[in-house]
């Protein structure tokens, strides 16, 4: 047992359904007690979506853990079957059917045969993996099942388009800002002259899944989710693929060099011509994104060995830290993830760019951290906005756990040349704000603080008695003021000199009606 | 036109596939009413990525609440429960120094079986902490049904009332009622302005946390009426626990707390007094009503102070006459609110509720069964543990003006067109006693102002290709 109050990645059962939910009419069926379908509320909320999110539970309860599910999960596949009919339901195990057992696979074979759906366990341990290696897993699961079924049926198309044509792997439901990544990738890869083939699994259907083989290459944007997919089309079908995330000047460059090498390994004989995207970086890096220029520009050269602390998962804290390094030279001071299963990777990706690289997800370890080192600004999630709250610290989030306002109506993407400029906006407003925040400290602070407010107790002819200051005191401190003022307008208009707590709430009723 | 009124009323159960907050998450509620307390939930990932979205911003305000997360280790008994519980505890109470650990079992702690009530007496002995143990896990209950497993284990640890000696321990009597409401007037207080005396009524206990600014409401309530109100079920701080025992009277300002009650009742031999919840201007005048039918104290203006909130409400009232609501039921507080929004005028044309304890609520639905006849509207079904799913499928039938639904389907739901407010927020905002009789009708209609002010904009369907009230 270990003790914790907050945690970076989710269940592993989290992960599975946002892929799931992620595909067009695809349903997942989670095998979980009551009040489990928490990610519904994620996704409606979060991402707004106004569509239900295609997510049940087959409900384990006293009866379930007594004599097993029996009929029950069966008979909640076929009945999502007949009433939604999807393309795939998705038995989705949580740490509840971790624990009891059951074999769903078993159940899954038999719901199976009596439904219309595809139907599939998905693969994943409780205990072994998070929300994001098991969606990682899904996602590859899904896409094998399609693979293996359509060969199987002999309607595997492998012949590749006569353009050039790309697969974007990975963008999800819930993902940090995934949406706006996505249109920017499409984006880029139509500047470069590449076709979009598919992309999976946002929006993406699992009916089509089995074409695949057809792009020339792979795009895995973020390192969590869609190696593993892309991965297995490399191995089967010679598919290469690109996981250099293009996020910052330098990483988008050498991410659309490493698309041009694989694009040029097909073109000259499929479309007889050789591609050079090298005009077209240039292009963009020098007067399209502004990135470059602010970089030279003596705004940021302010910023030039501010201390920075950089955490989140594996993709975004080592392109931030590369991005702060060498693009904006801010010192990072310390940077960190808490993707423990990719720690390699990450350390390898930061070595040179940073002084620390702590590798942990226990979140009070972050926060002595940062409090030790006193940064000028923190990139983190939501929790080391909070911990940035806590101990006054400028603060820009850059990677989930995040909450809804990171999931913003307005284009905001990280990745791609329009990327460069959101990055370089939420690193100059974290900082500027920072200073403006010094430099009113030393002058004595802004005068509007200074100004009196029109306050309309005078302490002379109102006197509060010692139950009725109680009450007031139990009043949370931001409306504090108000009820104060309010029950005093009240106690005026009536006459009334002592104020009581009866007072108080016959203010309350009087004013609100 | 006349209706039929049928006066008995009809439940339906239905498969229990709906929507609803863990259990744990009142673990919020409890740790931020009782002081005191350090709320220790044992489970597994899954419980704790719950709570720190259900709680949101709370959790990283140093909250008195902590995950004992299970491993594989402790699932497959490697690791042994009573040391490693032992080991957080004991750090707990070294950095919290807390008066209780009320340590909350989850769906975890029940499948492995682990003995926590039978843990926790030796542990309590060896670290010198009381630990109270409450099961609120997803298998058995739903929502707010989790703060009542925390209450019932409390009762067992009230004090016991020894009301044969005649003299209680007055001095703390008068500590803890001190604490719970300072304006109680106290003999030793003399600078009280003008003593309420009050008629000697058996000592009452209410039970139900509620904020602390709305918990002095009802009591000062039950004031005017000269009903004295010796203590609430949860008190401020766990040290100032009401005494319960033979003699004492105790009522639910909930509808949930059906498992507190049985337990004052069976095993700490107090009498339950079943009325109406004080829940909007008619429920609370019914609540005191019962309460003070039951101690044979006449009821004084409690017709006009309800007339007179009434009429507070009147522009509320205008907006809701005659609109309909479909509740899809995921707290237990729907039937109260229920009874009170057809007492304001509106058409209910469903009940969802999670469970319906028939005889904690009898009262209650007694009650909702008046207002029915009274306003002639037809008594709603009630649905027990519904299916979130058919539900939907009625709403496309009725097209009701107003959904009250959890947040899974509430955006869904308004992109289709149909208004909803979330069910959490009735949980959370002061809707008790005649003080906050505004506040339901405050966010039932907020739904319906946002559409006065959004007036004929039309755009009211926001899904592409009118896939109607499908679930996908």
């Amino acid at each position: 047992m270990k003790l914790a109050y907050w945690m970076y990645a989710g269940p592993a059962h989290i992960g599975t359904l946002r892929v799931a939910s992620s595909f067009r009419n695809v349903h997942a069926i989670m095998h979980a007690p009551l009040g489990d379908d928490y990610s519904n509320v994620m996704r409606s909320m979060s991402e707004r979506e106004r569509d239900f999110t295609p997510v049940t539970a087959s409900i384990v309860d006293r009866h379930v853990l007594a004599r097993g599910s029996q009929e029950k999960v069966v008979d909640n596949i076929t009945r999502k079957d007949k009433e939604e009919r999807p393309d795939l339901i998705v038995s989705t195990p949580t740490c509840t059917s971790s624990i009891s057992q059951e074999d769903l696979q078993n159940f899954v074979d038999r719901a199976s045969i009596a439904s219309d759906s595809d139907v599939i366990l998905a693969d994943v341990n409780h205990y072994r993996v998070n929300e994001l290696q098991a969606a990682d897993r899904t996602l590859e699961q899904v896409v094998r099942y399609y693979l293996d079924k359509a060969r199987r049926q002999g309607t595997l198309n492998q012949s590749v388009t006569d353009e050039p044509s790309a697969n974007i792997i990975g963008i999800f439901t819930l993902g940090f800002h995934n949406q706006h990544d996505c249109r920017e990738s499409k984006r880029l890869l139509q500047d470069l002259g590449i076709k979009i083939n598919q992309i999976i699994p946002e929006g993406g259907s699992v009916q089509d899944l089995r074409n695949l083989p057809k792009a020339w290459f792979n795009l895995v944007p973020y390192r969590e989710v869609g190696l593993m997919a892309a991965t297995y089309l490399e191995r089967n079908f010679g598919m290469p693929y690109v996981s250099t995330t293009p996020m910052g000047i330098v990483d988008t460059a050498e991410c659309i060099r490493q698309i041009q090498k694989h694009v040029n390994k097909l073109a000259p004989t499929l479309s007889n011509r050789t591609l050079n995207y090298e005009p077209y970086i240039d292009q963009q890096t020098r007067f399209v994104s502004q990135a470059a220029w602010f970089s030279r520009s003596i705004d940021c050269q302010n910023l030039t060995g501010k201390k920075a602390v950089v955490f989140g998962d594996a993709t975004h804290a080592a392109s931030m830290t590369k991005i702060l390094a060498r693009e904006m030279g801010i010192r990072v001071s310390c940077t960190g993830t808490y993707c423990k299963h990719d720690a390699e990777w990450f350390k390898e990706q930061v070595q040179g760019f940073c002084d620390e690289v702590p590798i942990t997800d226990d979140h009070t370890e972050v926060g002595d951290m940062i409090a030790r080192i006193e940064p000028s600004a923190i990139f983190g999630t939501q929790t080391e906005r909070h911990i940035g709250k806590r101990l006054d610290i400028p603060r820009g989030v850059i990677s989930s756990p995040v909450h809804i306002q990171n999931f913003p109506p307005g284009y905001r993407p990280f990745l791609g040349y329009e990327g460069t400029n959101q990055i370089a906006d939420l690193v100059h407003n974290s900082f500027t704000s920072g200073m403006e925040d010094h430099l009113l400290e030393i002058f004595g602070g802004h005068d509007t603080k200074e100004v009196i407010t029109k306050s309309l107790s005078t302490d002379k002819d109102l006197t509060w008695n010692s139950e009725s200051q109680l009450e007031l005191n139990k009043i949370p401190g931001f409306v504090r003021g108000k009820i104060k003022r309010n029950t005093e307008k009240f106690a005026r208009q009536n006459g009334v000199t002592n104020i009581t707590v009866e007072v108080m709430y016959a203010a309350k009723e009087a004013l609100s009606a | 036109m006349s209706i039929k009124i049928s006066e008995t009323l009809t439940f339906e159960c239905e498969t229990g596939n709906y929507h609803t907050f863990r259990p744990i998450s009142r673990v919020a509620r409890s740790y931020q009413k009782i002081e005191d307390s350090f709320s220790l939930v044992v489970g597994t990932k899954t419980c704790g990525y719950f709570s720190q979205n259900a709680l949101g911003v709370t959790i990283l305000a140093e909250p008195r609440y902590a995950m004992a997360e299970s491993e594989e280790g402790d699932i497959s008994a490697q690791l042994n429960d009573y040391q490693e519980l032992k080991k957080l505890c004991l750090r707990i109470k070294k950095d919290r120094n807390p008066s209780v650990i009320i340590r909350i079992g989850t769906r975890t702690t029940e499948i492995i079986k682990m003995d926590s009530e039978g843990m926790a007496p030796k542990l309590e002995i060896e670290i010198g902490i009381p630990i109270v143990v409450a099961r609120a896990n997803g298998p058995d209950y739903a929502s707010t049904q989790g703060e009542d497993t925390v209450l019932a284990a409390m009762a067992h640890r009230c004090p016991e009332e020894k009301i044969s000696t005649g003299k209680r321990n007055k001095t703390i009597q008068d500590q803890a009622i001190q604490d719970l409401f300072p304006f109680l007037p106290l003999e030793k207080k003399g600078e009280t302005p003008k003593p309420i005396r009050f008629r000697n009524n058996p000592p009452l206990v209410l039970s139900g946390s509620l904020p602390s600014t709305v918990a002095s409401q009802p009591s000062s309530e039950s004031k005017r009426q000269s009903i004295q109100v010796p203590g609430w079920l949860p008190a401020q701080r766990y040290s100032d626990l009401p005494s319960l025992g033979d003699g004492v009277y105790v009522c639910g300002v909930n509808p949930f707390p059906s498992r507190t009650a049985t337990t004052s009742m069976r095993r700490r031999k107090c009498k339950l007094i079943g009325a109406p919840f004080p829940i909007g201007p008619d429920g609370t005048r019914a609540w005191i009503e019962k309460i003070r039918s039951v101690f044979g104290i006449e009821a004084r203006g409690l017709e006009e102070r309800e007339q007179q909130m009434w009429e507070t409400l009147k522009d509320y009232l205008d907006l809701v006459r005659g609109k309909s609501v479909f509740f899809m039921g995921d707290n237990l507080l729907e039937v109260s609110l229920a009874r009170s929004l057809i007492r304001c005028g509106m058409i209910v044309y469903e009940i969802g509720i999670p469970y319906l304890d028939k005889r904690y609520q009898a009262a209650e639905s007694a009650l909702s069964r008046d207002t029915c006849r009274d306003m002639c509207i037809p008594m709603p079904r009630i649905v027990e543990k519904p299916d979130n799913y058919n539900q939907i499928q009625r709403m496309r039938e009725l097209q009701p003006d107003l959904a009250i639904t959890g947040m899974a389907h509430a955006n869904p739901l308004e992109a289709r067109g149909i208004n909803t407010k979330w069910s959490v927020e009735f949980t959370f905002a002061q809707i008790h006693g005649f003080t906050n009789a505004r506040d339901v009708p405050e966010l039932v209609t907020r739904p319906l102002r946002r559409n006065n002010s959004l007036g004929d904009l039309g755009w009211t369907g926001l899904v592409k290709k009118e896939e109607g009230m499908k679930f996908n």
